[in-house]
């Protein structure tokens, strides 16, 4: 019998990790923007041989975001797992030609993760257990030119992760931050990745299941993208700011 | 833009298409419409499994399904399961086989959705009892660009049903599929392995195995010549009574990269099939297998059409009626041995006589040979039009799902309901393969 939040449920590391957890007993509670989207994955999971509730957010309404979890503890009692997916690939251009375009996708991806989390862990830690994925990203270990605005609020979220993960230590919660390279996943469609660096959600979601089982505090996913990004941070900013990464 | 680059199986004739992303049931009507008023007419695309031109669009651009994965809803008591048509057989394995369930009819590969199993009405190893995958569907949804969402049985718009089943994915798109289940007892199978020498062994295993055996299929070594010409290995297996309902884990190995070892023909795959025929012991042997190196055993290896290299490869499917069977097959394996290509893989199977619902189904009751060459000139200038005469003058016909070479003239002859799903084609679909044999 495991309870699971996953908030973002639409997207598509969320529903490959959810068809992971999904069996007879487990019980979802899904968040995301659109009704209709969020209903198939209901339908998936119940096929399945869960049962899962749906609950649509505006991300931007953050006023209603303590109803989420108001719903949640009402429909679950507790939450074993929670998996917090939303996010956005903003265009970094048009993050440069307007700021407010830039200020609203730090939004979604750096503020409503840190709201949601404080919210979260407040209702979490009288449980004294369970754990929390939270989807950061290899972006965040170094804003390059191409992608600083999604870097920097990645950045944020994986920083926030760190002390909330030695804060909830103390209350017996595991906090996991994951960060993907790239995924094949809507986000980033149309992008020219070379094939064999991206990844199918799958395997992410497995090791996201594997670093929840294993306590991993901070999982690069595949796990070449530690080597890799290493690199990239160790690259002196003389020359990392004449490359056009 | 699009979002992905795809390709058909064979990789020939190669015309990289661009594809069109579709991720959610309640955007596929806009998704179609937006490609459609850009590029003229598209195709749904699946897996990219078959291996001509049939998953080709004649624009070139394709409506990419891949994403729509899921189920709709699923009664394991009845073992009946409705999913988006992008779901691939691999994924129903995986909720249906722990749940005592397994599929009706699977094709050799996995990697297949539920769109393209009907679309290319496919059969497996025990189409003499269950013949081909469209008679275990009940009804589907069809998504078409002048009527929008039909929903598709043998009782409600059943000309539709009959055109869409085996259609080629002409009549519409397949949003989603009810398919009924087969119950199992264990994911295991016990698989009777015999030798044989000749062709006429062939007939009479076939004639003593098939009715004891749901499954029966034979390999046949297409590089043999003089006394061992005709010689192979007979597969026959019926589910497990005993056993667990586990899933397998999946592949391990995969061709990073094209790796041609063969597509220059010759001594590597001739060295491939006798290898294999040396493999089985020249007795009879009963093993318990798992179904997936049963059913599967190309799957254990990602993108194994690699091996061809740039080039790619054919594959000729044809099927014989009983009648003629024996002296065509017989013909036709001395043909492609004369060639000196020969074929990397052959592959035997009799059809029953149990018919399909679709209008253009590729089994007959007869026996059906497939077989893997690499591509070259002369297979389309030589070969080919050797092999179909054969299959012209003995009455059967070839598979469109593996085809990139029938004449037109040959596909009106062996398909005439052709022009009845011409009739009920969406005039917002069209594929490379039915521009080439409606022309």
């Amino acid at each position: 019998m495991s309870k699971v939040l996953i908030i973002g449920a639409t997207s598509a590391i969320a529903i490959a990790c959810a068809r992971e957890w999904a069996k007879e007993g487990t019980a979802f509670f899904l968040v995301g923007r659109n009704a209709r989207d969020l209903d198939d994955v209901r339908a998936d999971l119940a096929a399945r041989g869960a049962t899962a509730q749906t609950h649509v957010l505006d991300f931007a309404a953050t006023e209603t975001y303590p109803a989420v979890f108001e719903q949640c503890f009402a429909a679950l009692g507790r939450v074993d797992i929670a998996l917090i997916a939303h996010g956005s690939l903003p265009d970094q251009k048009q993050c440069e030609a307007d700021a407010d375009i830039a200020m609203r996708e730090f939004m979604l991806n750096a503020g409503s993760v840190i709201r949601l989390l404080t919210l979260l862990a407040a209702r979490m830690e009288p449980q004294k257990s369970g754990a929390i994925a939270v989807l950061s990203s290899v972006a965040g270990d170094r804003g390059r030119p191409t992608n600083y605005l999604y870097g920097s609020a990645k950045a944020a979220v994986t920083t926030f992760c760190d002390g909330l993960r030695a804060q909830l230590f103390k209350s017996g919660i595991h906090v996991l931050t994951v960060k993907p390279g790239f995924v094949d996943t809507p986000m980033t469609r149309g992008l020219p990745i070379p094939g064999i660096l991206l990844a199918q959600p799958r395997t992410v979601a497995r090791d996201i299941l594997a670093a929840l089982k294993s306590r991993k505090g901070v999982l690069y996913t595949p796990f070449f993208w530690r080597p890799i990004m290493w690199i990239i941070r160790m690259i002196p900013d003389g020359v990392f700011k004449k490359l056009n990464l | 833009m699009s979002d992905e680059t795809l390709t058909s199986w064979g990789a020939y004739p190669h015309f990289p298409q661009s594809g069109h992303m579709c991720t959610w049931r309640s955007r596929l009507a806009e998704n179609f419409a937006d490609v459609v008023a850009r590029h003229g007419t598209t195709l749904p695309f699946g897996k990219g499994r078959s291996y001509g031109d049939s998953c080709l669009a004649a624009s070139d651009h394709v409506l990419s399904l891949r994403r729509l994965d899921r189920l709709i809803s699923a009664d394991w008591q009845t073992g009946t399961i409705v999913a988006e048509a992008g779901m691939t057989l691999a994924d129903v394995l995986k909720v249906a086989i722990p749940r005592g369930w397994f599929l009706p009819v699977t094709p050799g590969t996995k990697f297949v959705t539920l769109g393209g199993a009907v679309a290319n009405d496919v059969h497996g190893k025990n189409h003499h009892v269950r013949g081909t995958f469209g008679r275990h569907v009940r009804t589907f949804g069809l998504l078409r660009s002048d009527r929008g969402q039909v929903v598709c049985s043998a009782n409600d718009d059943a000309d539709l049903y009959a055109a869409t089943i085996g259609g080629l994915g002409l009549t519409g798109i397949i949003e989603w599929v009810e398919l009924q289940l087969i119950p199992i007892r264990s994911s295991q199978l016990t698989v009777t392995t015999v030798r044989f020498n000749t062709l006429d062994d062939f007939f009479a295993l076939s004639d003593e195995l098939d009715g004891k055996n749901e499954y029966t299929v034979a390999w046949i070594d297409g590089f043999a010549r003089g006394a061992s010409k005709g010689r192979g290995v007979f597969t026959a297996a019926n589910h497990a009574d005993t056993g667990d309902l586990s899933v397998a884990a999946g592949k391990n190995l995969a061709v990073p990269f094209h790796l041609p070892v063969l597509a220059a023909g010759g001594a590597l795959p001739r060295l491939f099939n006798s290898l294999y025929f040396h493999k089985h012991a020249a007795h009879r042997r009963v093993d318990p297998t798992g179904y997936e190196p049963f059913f599967y055993p190309l799957d254990g290896i990602g993108h194994w059409n690699r091996l061809y290299g740039r080039h790619g490869f054919q594959q000729f499917q044809c099927v014989i009626p009983h009648k003629t069977a024996q002296p065509a097959l017989q013909h036709i394996l001395e043909t492609t041995a004369r060639s000196g290509g020969g074929s990397c893989l052959s592959v035997l199977k009799r059809c029953g006589d149990l018919a399909s619902p679709g209008l253009m189904s590729f089994p007959m009751p007869g026996i059906s040979l497939a077989m893997d060459f690499p591509q070259t000139n002369t297979l389309d200038k030589v070969v080919f039009p050797q092999l179909d005469s054969i299959v012209r003058e003995a009455g059967g016909r070839l598979y469109p799902a593996k085809d990139a070479h029938m004449t037109a003239e040959d596909f009106r002859r062996f398909y005439p309901a052709w022009s009845r799903v011409e009739a009920t084609r969406d005039p917002a679909l069209c594929s490379r393969f039915w521009k080439r044999v409606t022309a």
